[in-house]
């Protein structure tokens, strides 16, 4: 065994990777986020969640929806779609999605796919349990192919003259179909279910999804990332072992900016937990360099100190 | 063959092979999109829909407008369905539209697939009545008439026409649908007592014929080209088969036979 590897060995004897519910923290959040969702909306529809006569708390799904009647929200993604058929769009779905865009510019792009998306239950679901049962890859496909996906579905827009993803999307045929009625939009969720766990790793979030891409796209500029403490981290791997997306953990970029720096990051919180270090952390952008710069220091007036004893 | 054409052709076949991926899988796509969208001719939309192509490209299949209706009879297609995925409809027989006068629905649309140029309900155009008059009650000559009583636009859309029954004292009362006021909102369809409705509601364009521009009836209105043709008791006291009225002498509409102009 060579000395970096007793080192880690060592290091983790110290600091074990934590586990039980404290662990999970943020996967419980997010499955409370994402079914709270859910059930606003299903609730503003078939319960009639009310905040005043004739105000539905949460009108619409995901594609679009009006919060307490005053604040509409809208899938910019949809949006761009409808705009690229030629349609003109109204002011009320622009202002909607500017209010998510803007939303998901602060809390990063793909906040949207780990927090708020339906089908990344299934997904999460599909990997855990491929996990589990150990299943080996058949194939391997590059990650970037969702971005060949998103082209398409913008020039097939353009090209038909109907939003191509809005019609095919499993995300919309699953809260549809839970807000306003059962279809066969769930064999569409079981066939990602069955694609992630036999077929491709992170099959459809990791590779296919064209929503989720398309996050991606402004998910460098959003402000809360995960930031990369080099000091303490023991390059132990454990959170790559547990992350959707593992090439956003590339150590030599993390050393360079001191931050997850990917959009394709989706502010899960699957890292930050587990690091038996805490060298992973939530934290925004424009206070990185700070709190880096000040773990240094740290870091240099222990090691000032053990030289000292 | 040098290392260099190797790798060059390796990437020319690269590029094929992909493009040919894309080709295909959007062709496919495309394929699948159209189908969806063309699913079934039949679907009622909520008042103010935009014309069935534009509308499909508009709607964003979020729902809402379901949500405000007050009766609850929007319905969203599921995947799978007769009709285009995702978009709002309604059942006539079983839900038909109550038309309030606010039109809710319509404010809920975010995109304008619902057009809010349409602000009276009764300038709606979801669909138009059509009377099956083999088996309609009253058009059999029972006294029925129930989807003219319960019409919201009773007298405009739906009019009753009386009519002597050949062999007996009593009346035949036949409703006749009026397209240029009927809305489609369905409250006949539902309301028709009859095993399965004598009088349905069905999209404009599957049962609304269009005589064409060259017709001139020139008994509705004036116009240059005219046979002078005028039902006799109408025009005034001359006698049935008078001669036609003429224009400078000549008669107006076979003028140009003569005229050598041609």
């Amino acid at each position: 065994m060579n000395a970096p590897e007793t080192q880690v060995q060592s290091r983790l004897a110290e600091h074990p990777v934590p586990t039980g519910l404290w662990a999970w923290r943020y996967i419980i959040l997010r499955r409370i986020s994402q079914f709270g969702i859910l059930l606003m909306f299903f609730g503003s529809f078939h319960w009639a969640w009310h905040v005043a006569k004739n105000v539905p708390l949460l009108a619409g799904n995901l594609s679009a929806s009006k919060f307490i009647g005053l604040i509409p929200l809208t899938d910019p993604f949809a949006a761009l779609q409808i705009f690229l058929t030629g349609h003109v769009l109204q002011k009320e779905s622009l202002i909607g999605a500017a209010i998510v865009m803007g939303f998901y510019l602060i809390f990063g792009g793909r906040v949207f796919c780990a927090w708020v998306c339906p089908v990344n239950v299934v997904t999460d679901a599909a990997g855990w349990l491929r996990n589990r049962l150990a299943v080996k890859p058949i194939f391997h496909i590059s990650r970037t192919l969702r971005y060949f996906v998103l082209a398409a579905t913008l020039v097939i827009t353009v090209i038909s003259g109907l939003a191509a993803f809005e019609w095919v999307s499993p995300i919309g045929m699953a809260h549809r179909e839970i807000i306003f009625g059962l279809g066969m939009g769930f064999t569409a969720l079981l066939a990602i279910f069955l694609f992630d766990l036999l077929i491709l790793k992170n099959g459809w979030c990791g590779h296919l999804c064209p929503l989720g891409a398309f996050y991606s796209l402004f998910g460098k500029t959003t402000l809360l990332r995960v930031r990369f403490d080099k000091t303490t981290c023991t390059h132990c791997g454990e959170c790559a072992k547990v992350c959707p997306e593992p090439q956003v953990l590339n150590l030599k970029k993390l050393d360079e900016r001191g931050y997850v720096f990917s959009g394709e990051c989706s502010n899960c919180g699957r890292c930050t937990p587990i690091c038996p270090e805490g060298s992973l952390k939530f934290d925004f952008k424009p206070l990185i360099r700070g709190h880096n710069a000040q773990a240094l220091a740290q870091a240099e007036s222990i090691a000032v100190q053990r030289r000292t004893k | 063959m040098s290392d260099q054409g190797v790798n060059r052709r390796d990437f020319l076949v690269k590029m094929a092979q992909g493009a040919a991926l894309a080709g295909s899988g959007g062709l496919l796509w495309d394929y699948i999109l159209r189908q969806e969208a063309h699913a079934s001719p039949y679907a009622l939309r909520p008042p103010g829909a935009l014309a069935e192509n534009d509308f499909n490209a508009a709607c964003i299949k979020c729902g809402q407008c379901a949500v405000a209706c007050p009766p609850f009879i929007l319905k969203i297609e599921p995947a799978g369905g007769a009709l285009p995925i995702g978009t709002p409809f309604f059942e006539a027989r079983t839900g038909p539209c109550i038309m309030c006068p606010d039109i809710p629905c319509v404010k809920a649309c975010p995109t304008g697939a619902l057009s809010p140029k349409l602000k009276k309900i009764e300038d709606a155009r979801m669909g138009l009545a059509v009377i099956d008059i083999e088996n309609c009650l009253s058009w059999k000559g029972l006294r029925c008439e129930i989807c003219h009583r319960d019409c919201p636009l009773k007298g405009k859309a739906i009019v009753l026409e009386t009519d002597p029954r050949g062999t007996s004292k009593h009346a035949v009362f036949r409703p006749i649908v009026n397209s240029d006021a009927c809305t489609g909102c369905g409250i006949c369809e539902k309301a028709c007592p009859t095993e399965i409705a004598a009088i349905r509601i069905l999209p404009h364009k599957l049962v609304q014929g269009k005589i064409g521009e060259h017709y001139r009836l020139g008994w509705t209105f004036d116009t240059q080209i005219t046979q002078d043709f005028k039902p006799a008791e109408k025009v005034g006291p001359a006698p049935a088969n008078a001669p036609p009225a003429t224009s400078g002498g000549k008669p107006a509409g076979v003028d140009y036979l003569n005229s050598g102009g041609l």
